[in-house]
């Protein structure tokens, strides 16, 4: 990786200024707490169809926020002028906001402490930033893939898109800390339609290449991903969807590819270990977790094969950053050990009340906040299942079923407001019968109760299998937030799961 | 910065040199409150005013958008898209740009909102977390309230200017055990009709309903969907409404072998789904405002008239959603999608609680959760029930059922119904909140609707 510089025209913008301005301000007041945080975000979409381009769009998302505890309650505003009297009078405003709510905070706000961070900077692995690359070529390159799969066989129609996102945030604090970051991410995509030449049924296939913190290099021969390889299996992919039989519903084994088992990880672990959630934060919203902060330690989730972790630090994770939207230093620490719940996500406020217990009186540093606009809550790290060590190869794991399914790539998924109940289908399918693959199936999806599924894991794959999958559109809080999250996971092998046939849950 | 919408607008237009230019400035404020374990929890104010410039030249155009924090930023905004636009690729949906005038109410300045318009809520929300205390309920919840001012103008002449009030509120409440859960919400353009006290005063009925708990198995049960659920189901289907798509075969519009189902008997013949943007109380942008082309925008559609459009009447399926350039595709009339939806039918009355009272043996839900596509070819979604499923027997609620994983499809749910009530505002849990807050829907009583599982989820 080149090493890169925090973009000049980020550092031209007056944010230092308005930060002192504003954490001043609200000094007056005699806050127990204030911070500023001051975004630049730039994104890029486009997407093509059939060959040309369908739109494209330059965004930025430029403002700050300030928030307070006051009498133990939050305040937050946010504004986007670029003045010091601008940012004393959101400073202010968030101060009324506190005063407004401290009618109805009946439990005072109190902060774990983190060591002052200042003038710290930190900036994401990636070679070449998307956005610095003329549009047209990119544009180019989408539209000449879909062209060239539109011409393929059985390929009706071909679709593409790109999200480049370039983020910028500064946080300062009372406290003293002083922090400026930089990451950059990157999500494309590709997608086949096609119909049965005799029956009309339309299906599609799409490329499993995750979303990642990378540069333009994930898809200009990177080391990462081999999407040339990957685009050009497309068509022959779909054409033996299209024709494959439907599957039967029923009970069986099944060897998920990590290209779909990490939106199993993100909904059923990811989610469910959010300690606002445990909390009852989002009871009205996203929902809660069976995963309460009663049973640390001794819920058995799974298998005792499942070890999972929870970091901000992996090299292109989504969720990698320097330093979180409350300071907080980011780490590494465990989820599920052995099977057993062990850990929490946790911000700053939480942590005060539970960290003693978790991480040493410390945040793991999950505070995010999507916009300049936007309070940061608890987001999620990423979530990852780890491999084991002599694990099998994904073959090794298939020789091992007599009966099943391997599942490549996700699509559908669905859990209840509790992470109990879900619902997953994917890209493809493929039987295995005596432990080898036996081409593909359709109309498949796998629904089953969290820790049975995690219960029901009888082997993971070795470092090997592991990749890593994750997603730019994860929606939590009040106002909305989507935030981007990466899944490592190896290829994994589960007994017994329920499987339905979604031609038949229909009524049609 | 402090320069007034309209005039950001005019410097935008003076300043492109390209062919044609196009400018879109929202002004936007919001306030909301957010509640949880009976205490307050994040709360806000926010202010944005967000800067849309797209481009023309030639062949081709270019969309750039970004906060006006600050004159520069706007001339760089307008310079990138003029840049952008000149080397742009070709747009398969370019066409005249619409022309027109100043509107009568151009040059009035953007509407807002404030902390102080939860001023009554706020203060009977403190009481209800007082007396929810005392009573063990506790109660998690939200309110919003954003009023967003949008300008357009555009070298061609027009200069139309749009006010959007958006508001809901929605509460949960749950019993100190945390085993059973209600919830009421709805959509409101003021919280002049929303009250903290009433809202309290329901959940605490419900929360009486299910101090009974009864556990069901999976299966098909005869089950009345109240207006809030069924805005939960149709939501998704308008969205997946798009005449491009369906023109390509992807989706439950699509006709085997080509082209759309417009024409086709859809559902039951008493259906009428519908969009006005005069719906009262659902007031929406009477024009095309698009950021940015997809495969149901064009940027070049900016300011076109929105007129009330029928998507399935008499259970026909009448229209989709159309730019002028899919419209001319699929041989259609343009008919733009539409923020609001409503759903009639015919010779229905009375409300949802008169369905109840005439269900024998079934359930009532409350809303819907966590609702994704499975199967594009039947539009098959599933989800989840969330926060109160009721037994009912002989016309009476009994107790509180489990919930349960569903699987069904809207088109198959506006086909198979036997009863409905009247049409009446409604708001969607899933959908409203960040989405799609303006619907309007009558209960439906569905004979088997189709519990795929049982979710422990309380």
């Amino acid at each position: 990786m080149a090493a890169q510089e925090i973009d000049p025209t980020f550092l031209a913008l007056p944010y230092h200024r308005l930060g002192h301005a504003a954490l001043e301000r609200a000094r007056d007041f005699g806050v127990t707490h204030a911070d500023f945080r001051f975004e630049r975000n730039r994104y890029q979409h486009f997407s093509v169809r059939d060959g040309a381009l369908e739109g494209a769009q330059d965004g930025e998302d430029l403002g700050f926020a300030v928030r307070v505890i006051l009498d133990g309650a939050w305040g937050f505003a946010s504004g986007v002028g670029l003045t010091e009297s601008d940012a004393v009078t959101v400073a202010e405003t968030a101060i009324t906001v506190a005063q407004v709510a401290a009618r109805m905070t009946t439990r005072p706000v109190q902060l774990a402490p983190e060591p002052v961070h200042h003038d710290a900077t930190w900036i994401s692995a990636y070679d070449v930033n998307p956005l610095e690359v003329p549009l047209a070529e990119k544009t180019g390159l989408f539209a000449g893939w879909t062209r060239e799969l539109i011409a393929a066989d059985g390929v009706d129609h071909a679709t593409g898109n790109l999200l480049q996102v370039q983020e910028n945030k500064y946080y300062a604090d009372l406290a003293g800390s002083s922090i400026t970051q930089q990451r950059v991410r990157i999500e494309p995509y590709l997608e086949v339609h096609g119909a049965h030449p005799s029956t009309g049924a339309f299906d599609s296939m799409r490329t499993i290449a995750p979303p990642v913190g990378q540069g333009w290099e994930y898809l200009d021969g990177g080391d990462t991903f081999d999407f040339d390889a990957e685009r050009v299996e497309l068509p022959g992919l779909l054409r033996e969807k299209l024709a494959a039989p439907s599957v039967a519903a029923g009970t069986c084994d099944l060897v998920i590819h990590p290209s779909n088992l990490w939106l199993t990880i993100h909904e059923s672990i990811g989610h469910a270990t959010e300690l606002d959630r445990a909390l009852g934060y989002e009871a009205s919203y996203a929902g809660t977790s069976f995963a309460t902060y009663d049973k640390l330690g001794t819920l058995q989730y799974g298998s005792p094969v499942m070890h999972v972790t929870g970091d901000r630090t992996s090299a292109h994770g989504l969720a990698t950053v320097g330093f979180d939207d409350e300071g907080v230093e980011t780490q590494e620490w465990d989820i599920i050990r052995d099977g057993v719940l062990v850990g929490y996500q946790l911000d700053r406020p939480m942590a005060h009340t539970y960290g003693a217990a978790l991480n040493g009186g410390r945040s793991n540093g999950c505070a995010y906040a999507d916009s300049p606009g936007h309070i940061p809550i608890q987001r999620m790290a990423n979530v990852s299942l780890q491999p084991a060590a002599d694990g099998p190869d994904v073959d090794g794991l298939i020789s091992q079923v007599e009966r099943g399914l391997h599942i490549i790539g996700d699509k559908s998924w669905s859990i209840d407001m509790q992470r109990y109940n879900f619902q997953f289908t994917g890209q493809r399918a493929y039987a295995i019968a005596d432990g080898q693959l036996a081409g593909q199936v359709r109309d498949f999806a796998y629904q089953a109760t969290t820790t049975d599924f995690w219960g029901a894991m009888e082997a993971v794959g070795g470092p090997q299998t592991y990749e890593l999958g994750g997603a730019m559109n994860c929606g939590k809080a009040q106002p909305g937030q989507v935030a981007s999250v990466s899944h490592g996971a190896p290829s994994a092998l589960f007994r017994d799961i329920r499987i339905l046939n979604t031609s038949e849950e229909g009524t049609s | 910065m402090n320069v007034r919408p309209q005039r950001l607008v005019e410097h935008i237009l003076d300043r492109s040199t390209s062919e044609h230019c196009i400018a879109i400035v929202s002004d936007s404020t919001s306030a909301n409150l957010r509640w949880a374990n009976n205490t307050l929890t994040t709360n806000g104010v926010m202010h944005s005013v967000d800067v849309t410039v797209i481009a023309f030249q030639g062949n081709g155009n270019a969309s750039v958008s970004g906060s006006a924090a600050t004159l520069d930023q706007v001339n760089a905004l307008v310079d990138q898209a003029g840049a952008a636009a000149a080397v742009a690729d070709a747009a398969e949906d370019r066409a005249d740009l619409v022309e027109g005038q100043a509107a009568e109410d151009w040059e009035d300045g953007p509407a807002d909102t404030s902390i102080q318009v939860f001023e009554t809520f706020a203060e009977e929300l403190g009481d209800a977390f007082g007396q929810a205390e005392a009573e063990s309920r506790i109660l998690y919840g939200f309110v919003f309230h954003e009023v967003s001012t949008t300008y357009l103008g555009s070298s061609t002449g027009l200069r139309l200017r749009h006010v959007q009030p958006t508001g809901h509120y929605g509460c949960t409440g749950k019993d100190a055990a945390l085993t059973n859960s209600a919830w009421v919400g709805g959509a409101t353009r003021d919280f002049a009709d929303v009250s903290a006290a009433r809202m309290a005063a329901d959940l605490t009925t419900r929360l009486s309903w299910g101090e009974r708990r009864i556990d069901l198995p999976a299966g098909r049960y005869d089950t009345v969907l109240p207006p809030s659920a069924v805005a939960d189901m149709l939501v998704y289907a308008y969205w997946e409404a798009g005449a491009r798509s369906a023109h390509d075969g992807q989706t439950v519009f699509s006709k085997p072998g080509g082209g759309t189902r417009i024409g086709e008997e859809l559902v039951a013949p008493g259906i009428r789904l519908w969009s006005d943007p005069s719906y009262a109380g659902l007031e929406t942008a009477p024009f095309v405002v698009a950021g940015a082309s997809s495969d149901r925008s064009s940027v070049y559609d900016n300011g076109v008239p929105i007129c009330p459009t029928s998507w399935i009447d008499r259970g026909r399926l009448t229209a989709l959603h159309q730019t002028r350039h899919t419209a001319e595709m699929t041989g259609q009339p343009n008919t733009p999608a539409i923020d609001n939806l409503v759903l009639d039918i015919d010779g229905a009355t009375g409300t949802e609680a008169d369905l109840v009272g005439g269900l024998d043996d079934g359930l009532l839900l409350t809303c819907m959760w966590y609702i994704r596509e499975v199967d594009p070819q039947t539009l098959l979604l599933t989800g989840l029930t969330r926060d109160g499923v009721y037994r009912v027997e002989g016309g009476e609620i009994t107790g509180a059922v489990n919930n349960f994983r569903y699987n069904e499809s809207p088109i198959d749910v506006l086909t198979r119904y036997t009863h409905a009530s009247e049409t009446v505002p409604s708001f969607s849990r899933e959908w409203g909140e960040d989405f799609f807050s303006r619907t309007a829907t009558p209960a439906l009583r569905v004979p088997d609707f189709n519990m795929s599982s049982v979710s422990q989820a309380l």
